[in-house]
């Protein structure tokens, strides 16, 4: 198969030159300007899209086994595909958790001919319940790349000491959603200027703040691998730029949301509830810190926390309504506008953050574009005006906020395991 | 006497979410029509057929005495066809959605909901999901319109311009959606507010909403034209999320006691009920001729017939 005009991004590769790729049974066979299609060959003309290694997506939520109503693994692969990942890592949260070998395997099973590779995130704890470690080895073997038990915070900083010492011993990270729930508790927005203005309990910056400074100050004293999900404060940046500068072993990730929306959007959309996810949208300074962090290295990583939600559960009173939007469609239309049009990061830089940086974490192969490696492929551009409209939407779910928007930027395919995926716009 | 009150004012207004919603005119508009209808309320047989040809639901979804007995009162005596809807939030959180409840209701030819909920943005997600005006009868802690349109225009019948007025709202700041619409309100129509309470109770940037803060009652009321205390809400006292000690302490620091009604001998107290005697202020001082506490109830009456009667679609240009 032969992919034509294509501007690679890469470590090795600006995007300046334009190219054409042999790929054959999941293998980059050639590349070279003048690459002519052999008799009978299919040929795809990308007309000077850009191709990288494929993207990955650390922080996702497949929804299954359990509540297939929201989203299912074929689905959630769908969306990440449209999306340009090629790699997903999805959380515990499921029901089972996975929190056993068999969960983490029955994952990997259903991923196994998909497009888009799938790596489960294991329990930390039993039952996601805070109290005993989960099996991390033996799921590990499984195919388990990361520890977390998502939503519900290791609380026990006790438990967080021994899951520390333990993963660090299997050279994997423990990923912590980073909250003092007593602090937070039963907030439903920023506690800020606009909370108390709508009258809505708050989550303040600090609940986020004081958990992330604990496990730091535990990966220092263990030596274990701490990843900081979905950072979304000034003050949260600031204590792991500190850290990284201290040398402890610490890294984290940024929603594309959190690098873009502001909690001025619950005001402004009449609390519309697919603005409502947890951590919550926060201020313009804030933004304006996760953007600052991206630039100068603290923020390895951009993700999406990916929660689908049906309909049913998200169309409620805003109190009920559960956290989380979809994110895996959008994430690059958002990157593209806020960070690479902006001129605050070059696609290399970029692609740092989702393509090396992500893998690294996680301790798995990165993807390289030359003659001989497996072809692991994002196709994108930077300049495409597209409608992320209901028809357009992948997921099962639709609980975006970027839902009729206008985006900048898309991913028009990928390549991986041997399968091409053409993101075709539906009118 | 006609019918309907007198006025050229264009009000274009559907739906009554929030105070923040409506200018300083759009307030002023409705306080004006209000007096029309008070007067009415004094008349032998207190009642217009303004909206006889109007359906109204009153949806509450948490526990109301007066504001559900006002509104329902202001509907019958403008002759509209009324119906009742009460019910607890949590036994409905299992049952049917509020989504699918409000067009089931609104399938039946609604013209207006009045709608109580406890969640903040309830009235804003109904215009979503139907037609009918709707009317906020407070949604959890963020407005109240018509309680602060209703004190409003008590105020006004003390001074009746309240540009520069000193209003004194004393108690539980950030659980209170009386307070909120309050606010928006009075300094629309260019009254100083100065919130005073424990500092528990102040919800953080609450000074961006455009008042003071004060932890001395002596000097909040020794300043103060109009204070107006609010229900200290007994129940978080005891579910472990306190935010003061004791009521005793409260009351100590923060209730007003007969004693400055003497010291300070300006200031009108208002309460918007139900009031906890011995705790946001002393049995005589909610008693004494200071307190304007029942007026405001009667004053209610007229402040939701004016409304109901202005988005009737009366007075539409």
């Amino acid at each position: 198969m032969l992919l034509k005009n294509l501007k690679p991004v890469s470590n090795a590769h600006k995007g300046e030159e334009t190219v054409n790729i042999r790929v054959e049974d999941g293998k980059v066979i050639e590349i070279g300007s003048d690459l002519e299609a052999q008799k009978g060959e299919e040929t795809h003309n990308f007309d000077g899209a850009y191709v990288s290694p494929g993207w990955m997506d650390m922080h996702i939520h497949l929804r299954e086994p359990g509540y297939e109503h929201k989203e299912t693994i074929t689905t959630g692969c769908d969306a990440a595909a449209f999306g340009g990942f090629t790699a997903v890592a999805c959380m515990p949260n499921t029901n089972p958790p996975i929190h056993t070998r068999d969960v983490v395997e029955y994952i990997t099973k259903k991923a196994e001919n998909l497009a888009v590779d799938v790596h489960p995130i294991a329990c930390v704890t039993k039952d996601r319940a805070g109290k005993s470690i989960a099996e991390m080895a033996d799921m590990q073997e499984g195919g388990a790349v990361a520890f977390s038990d998502d939503g519900d915070p290791v609380a026990d900083s006790q438990v967080m000491r021994v899951a520390l010492e333990y993963s660090s011993m299997l050279n994997a990270p423990i990923i912590n959603h980073e909250e003092d729930l007593a602090l937070s508790r039963p907030g439903h927005m920023n506690e800020g200027k606009v909370a108390t203005r709508l009258g809505l309990d708050g989550t303040p910056g600090i609940a986020e703040e004081v958990m992330i400074a604990r496990d730091i100050m535990l990966a220092d004293y263990t030596g274990g691998h701490i990843h900081v999900a979905h950072i979304s404060t000034r003050n949260a940046v600031d204590l792991v730029r500190q850290a990284k500068k201290k040398g402890i072993n610490v890294t984290t990730e940024v929603c594309a949301h959190h690098f873009d929306l502001t909690d001025e959007e619950i005001d402004r959309q009449n609390f519309d509830t697919n603005f409502k996810m947890h951590p919550p949208l926060r201020t313009q300074d804030d933004v304006d810190a996760m953007i600052e962090g991206l630039v100068d290295g603290t923020i390895d990583v951009i993700c999406t926390d990916h929660a689908p939600h049906a309909i049913e559960e998200k169309e409620v009173e805003f109190i009920y309504a559960p956290n989380g939007i979809i994110g895996l469609e959008t994430a690059w239309s958002i990157t593209n506008q806020q960070l690479y049009k902006t001129g605050k990061l070059d696609l290399q830089q970029l692609m740092d953050k989702l393509v090396y940086n992500p893998r690294n974490i996680l301790n798995l192969d990165v993807p390289e574009i030359k003659e001989g490696a497996d072809a692991n492929l994002t196709f994108f551009n930077t300049d495409e005006e597209w409608t992320f409209d209901a028809k357009n939407v992948r997921s099962k779910s639709k609980n975006s906020p970027y839902l009729d928007k206008k985006l900048k930027g898309r991913a028009v395919g990928i390549y991986n395991k041997g399968q091409l995926v053409l993101n075709e716009i539906r009118n | 006497m006609s019918e309907k009150p007198e006025t050229s004012y264009d009000f274009n207004q559907k739906h009554l979410l929030g105070l923040a919603d409506y200018s300083r005119e759009d307030i002023l508009h409705v306080l004006e029509q209000a007096k029309y209808f008070r007067e009415i309320l004094d008349r032998p047989v207190p009642k217009v057929p303004t909206l006889r040809d109007k359906t109204i639901v009153n949806l509450f979804y948490e526990n109301s005495t007066r504001t559900r007995l006002s509104f329902e009162l202001a509907q019958k005596r403008m002759g509209a066809d009324v119906v009742n809807f009460s019910t607890s939030s949590s036994s409905t959180k299992k049952g049917e959605s509020l989504k699918d409840t409000i067009r089931n209701i609104s399938s039946m030819k609604i013209d207006m909901v009045v709608v109580r909920h406890e969640s903040p943005g309830v009235p804003h997600f109904l215009t979503r999901c139907v037609d009918a005006a709707i009317l906020n009868a407070g949604d959890g802690a963020h407005e109240h319109p018509t309680q602060a349109l209703l004190d409003m225009f008590t105020m006004q019948t003390i001074y009746p311009d309240l540009k520069g007025k000193k209003v004194a709202i004393i108690g539980d700041i950030a659980h209170s959606r009386v307070v909120r619409s309050n606010i928006i309100g009075l300094t629309k129509l260019g009254a100083k507010v100065v919130l005073c309470g424990p500092k528990t109770f102040m919800p953080v940037f609450v000074e961006d909403l455009g008042v003071e803060v004060s932890h001395n009652l002596d000097e909040t009321l020794a300043w103060c034209d109009i204070a107006m205390a609010l229900r200290i809400q007994l129940e978080r006292q005891d579910e472990g999320t306190e935010l003061f000690p004791s009521l005793r302490e409260y009351h100590e620091r923060f209730g007003i006691k007969l004693s400055h009604l003497d010291e300070y001998p300006d200031f009108t107290i208002m309460h918007p009920g139900p009031v906890n005697r011995g705790v946001e202020m002393e049995s005589e001082v909610a008693d004494s001729d200071r307190a304007v506490i029942l007026d405001q109830v009667t004053n209610g009456v007229a402040v939701r017939m004016a409304i109901l009667y202005l988005l009737s679609g009366g007075n539409r240009v």
